[in-house]
């Protein structure tokens, strides 16, 4: 049974499920646009609404609407500099922390507006995760690395905080190959397993969204293909938005795929169908690694 | 369409859609000289035919393998998805319409001893000339992506099917009358059958290539009550 969200920001948990009645995806959105979007009904988690954001005086997105269906894997493709992973910043504020940035438009987080002037940021990016390209592990111990968040969270007593940190680890897949070496240093692991790591303090602090930037290009085949499995196993507690060069990983992790090039969403819909038969002559162009 | 920033993989799914047009042109060819063996009761012709046959089985190894390669190494995606499932699909079917071609022939052989009959095998005449069409706009449906021209083949086989129900059925009432006639009349349905199976085949190939132009599938509509593989 869907659970009801706070409906201001100073009342938010920070956890749960479900999403106000009224969020789901309206078909009535699609009307008057020309860029396809999933037909089908899904809860939304992220709405995103006539999004543009500027560095300075360039213009890196241009007018995004899109929603992010809870409890799947969207990814988001597209040549380099197409704003993919501007856009994925957006959704936890991280373009707030470079300068001259200006965001106009909408983003609503189980329908709250995330630029609201009640949000606490450092709570937005708890509740939306992030994890990068390179595994930037803090040089902590492996249980520190994860018991990190939840040390900030006040009153949180130790045996709950060994509980969180297993539990994390069990999630990120990492804890049969860590659990006899906690107390080591996390820069000892492969990167791999970093990322698993990062992954694991990511989730320990029981985000709702996870965002992953590229975050198996650095890794070997094998380790991407464990990424790969992990993500397909936490989309069942939250929802993953993904930035991936690899079209290849977007086709087997995602089950949407938006396709962003020059700024603009160009066509977003179920993944099946986009590398199929996309709508988009421009889709087809980059998917099929053709001249646009 | 766009080139491929790899102008080896252009070269490469080039070489399997001229591959499979020019099996598709053996075949043709099969069918025709095949049915104008049988009509005509020309021996020398249907030797052609099945002389011709393992060229086709050869070509559809050959096909097949190079798709998988492609398949393997290049991960195709959208459109040359499509095109490469079609041209698989659509070998097995180019290959069993040879198949029927050498049905064809090797009747056309058993019965070249005996005299042409009073009709001229009119109805199977007719009905070749209509299977010949068919084979021949499914090619030209393949390579110029022409989805008009696809969904007609799709419909022709309706026609094909009731000129076979016509034939076995006006045959089939022959062979109670004239049991003389036996041997030739069997061999006329046996061959109605297998251009009824070309007519199949060409309209499998229309459906695939209707796959590869509008990405959907036309296939067993009438029995729209949705199977599920769970």
């Amino acid at each position: 049974m869907a659970e009801q969200h706070p409906d201001n920001w100073n009342d938010y948990p920070g956890g749960g499920t479900g999403t106000p009645d009224d969020l789901a995806l309206d078909p009535g959105l699609q009307e008057g646009t020309e860029r396809p979007q999933p037909a089908v009904q899904e809860e939304i988690c992220l709405d995103v609404r006539g999004i543009s954001l500027f560095y300075g005086e360039k213009q890196a997105l241009n007018d995004i609407s899109l929603s992010i269906p809870r409890n799947r894997v969207t990814a988001f493709i597209g040549p380099s500099g197409c704003g993919k992973s501007t856009l994925l910043r957006c959704f936890n504020r991280m373009n707030d922390l470079i300068d001259d940035v200006i965001v106009t438009g909408e983003i609503r987080l189980n329908g709250l507006d995330i630029h609201d002037r009640s949000v606490d940021v450092a709570q937005l990016r708890r509740l939306v995760g992030m994890v990068f390209q390179r595994p930037n592990p803090f040089p902590k111990s492996i249980y520190d690395n994860v018991a990190y968040g939840l040390r900030l969270q006040r009153g949180m007593a130790r045996s709950e905080i060994d509980d969180r940190v297993e539990w994390g680890l069990r999630s990120a897949a990492l804890w049969e190959e860590v659990s006899d070496r906690l107390k080591e240093s996390a820069l000892e692991l492969s990167g791999g397993q970093q990322q698993r790591l990062v992954i694991a303090r990511a989730i320990a602090v029981e985000p709702e969204v996870l965002l992953l930037d590229e975050p198996a290009s650095a890794l070997d085949p094998i380790s991407t293909l464990k990424i790969e499995e992990l993500i397909h196993e936490l989309k069942d507690d939250y929802t993953i938005v993904i930035v991936t060069h690899n079209m290849h990983q977007a086709a087997r992790v995602s089950d949407f795929t938006a396709f962003l090039y020059l700024g603009e969403l160009i066509e977003h819909d179920d993944t099946d169908t986009i590398f199929t038969n996309p709508s988009r002559q421009q889709t087809e162009d980059y998917i099929t690694g053709r001249y646009g | 369409m766009n080139r491929h920033i790899s102008g080896q993989y252009d070269s490469e799914l080039e070489s399997v859609r001229l591959g499979f047009m020019g099996m598709g042109g053996r075949v043709e060819r099969q069918v025709q000289t095949a049915t104008r063996a049988f009509v005509t009761h020309d021996v020398e012709a249907a030797a052609t035919v099945r002389e011709g046959e393992d060229e086709i089985n050869q070509l559809e190894r050959v096909l097949d393998d190079r798709c998988i390669h492609i398949i393997a190494r290049r991960q195709p995606t959208a459109g040359d998805l499509r095109l490469l499932i079609t041209i698989m699909k659509g070998c097995i079917d180019l290959e069993r319409i040879g198949d029927e071609a050498e049905k064809i022939a090797r009747m056309a052989e058993k019965i070249s001893h005996l005299p042409l009959p009073p009709d001229q095998y009119a109805d199977v005449q007719h009905m070749r000339e209509l299977v010949i069409r068919m084979v021949a706009d499914t090619l030209d449906a393949f390579a110029r992506l022409d989805l008009e021209s696809a969904r007609s083949v799709i419909s022709a086989d309706g026609e094909v099917d009731t000129m076979f129900r016509s034939i076995d059925e006006s045959l089939s009432q022959e062979l109670h009358m004239h049991a003389d006639s036996v041997m030739q009349s069997l061999n006329t349905i046996w061959t109605a059958r297998a251009l009824e199976r070309i007519g199949d085949h060409a309209k499998n190939i229309c459906e695939h290539t209707v796959y590869l132009i509008e990405g959907t599938d036309v296939r067993h509509l009438d029995r729209g009550d949705g199977g599920t593989l769970e």
